[in-house]
């Protein structure tokens, strides 16, 4: 998308900011950059050792539980859930950003409240998997589920899965505490003395890289 | 056109697009849409391994299939959630570039993986490896 700013302007002519973002809203972007290469190494390492083993357990036969569905035999369902419950929270954050756009206080207001309850939401399905799978005797050194070929497998399968689905379910903590801080102080009316909502799109681009990584979170770990 | 004044920095003012929430609401929509067409493939693979018949091409090639469609969600949310297409290009290019680095990485590692695998079948097939072996006792 082409932006208002003319083509013509020397941003490197000094006195503006050469990459016209504000400094903190660059920052994150370089965070987040930083960020996606230790997710990235975690999903490499992951991959690397299941390429090193004859077999590995089927996703379908691990994650197959449904909250009060019994012992139904239900795969890639409860995790459909918790992947649309995060897109749709990231929807409701970028209207967020957007009627911070039009210095809508209210708006801005509504719709992180919505993208905080999305959070919590995916924060209590992924603490009922984790009870349901901890329940089945996985944990940490501690594997139940079979190789897809019959055979026993190994450890690696839920010390991989507890320690990245964690590192994610961290991040998606810390986002939902970000943005309660954040919607305490649009309701203080911090951002309208300020005159400007860019905090809320700060807070915006971590939410969003939260669910860019679980994207393939999902991908790697439920799909493949 | 205005100026905004962030703490000292000038920052040209961003015109937010007219369209913006049209725009949100299309991309809600295309990934929603690619979720539940990476969730019929889950399916499909699934339905192959119940049927006991496993075309492992045909496997291979639908997983490659599912990995395009999530880089795809990755580009929309990058893209048009995060703004980033909305920014000048050296600073997209201050993110991407340092990112290309994941092609080696993931290039480089996985062979190693399937490397490491194929040694040892060859050498030692016999011999569980220690991190490997059965865990002992269930988590409680």
């Amino acid at each position: 998308m082409a932006q208002a700013a003319p083509a013509n302007i020397k941003w490197w002519s000094g006195g503006k900011s050469p990459f016209n973002v504000e400094y903190g809203k660059l920052m994150m972007w370089y965070f987040l950059m930083s960020d996606a290469f230790t997710f990235g190494a975690f999903l490499i390492s992951y991959g690397t050792v299941r390429f090193s083993s004859n077999s590995w357990p089927d996703p379908n036969h691990v994650f197959n539980s449904f909250p009060f569905a019994g012992h139904a035999h239900l795969p890639l369902v409860f995790v459909s859930l918790m992947t649309f419950i995060l897109i749709v929270s990231s929807v409701t954050m970028v209207l967020a950003v957007h009627e911070g756009h039009h210095g809508n206080k209210k708006g801005v207001i509504k719709w992180l409240f919505w993208t905080i309850i999305g959070g919590l939401a995916f924060l209590g399905c992924q603490a009922w998997e984790w009870n349901h799978l901890h329940h089945q005797g996985a944990w940490w050194g501690h594997n139940p589920f079979p190789n897809a070929d019959g055979t026993v497998a190994s450890t690696n399968f839920s010390n991989f899965f507890f320690t990245i689905t964690g590192f994610h379910g961290f991040h998606v903590f810390s986002g939902v505490v970000i943005n309660l801080i954040a919607l305490l102080m649009t309701s203080a009316g911090v951002f309208e003395r300020r005159g400007h909502y860019l905090m809320i799109e700060k807070v915006g681009l971590y939410w969003h890289f939260v669910d860019l990584v679980w994207v393939f979170v999902f991908l790697f770990f439920y799909l493949v | 056109m205005s100026n905004h004044n962030f703490g000292g920095e000038v920052v040209v003012h961003h015109e937010p697009a007219a369209n913006s929430v049209k725009r949100i609401i299309k991309t809600t929509v295309i990934l929603s849409v690619i979720t539940l067409i990476e969730l019929a493939l889950g399916y499909w693979i699934y339905a192959m391994h119940e049927g006991g018949a496993v075309n492992h091409t045909l496997e291979l090639a639908i997983k490659g299939v599912v990995i395009i469609l999530s880089l795809a969600k990755a580009f929309y949310i990058v893209s048009i959630f995060m703004h980033l297409g909305d920014e000048l290009r050296n600073m997209i290019m201050t993110i991407v570039v340092p990112l290309l680095l994941f092609i080696w990485f993931i290039i480089a590692f996985l062979y190693e993986g399937n490397s490491w695998k194929n040694l040892r079948n060859e050498y030692a097939p016999k011999d569980p490896v220690q991190y490997e072996q059965k865990a002992s006792a269930p988590a409680h």
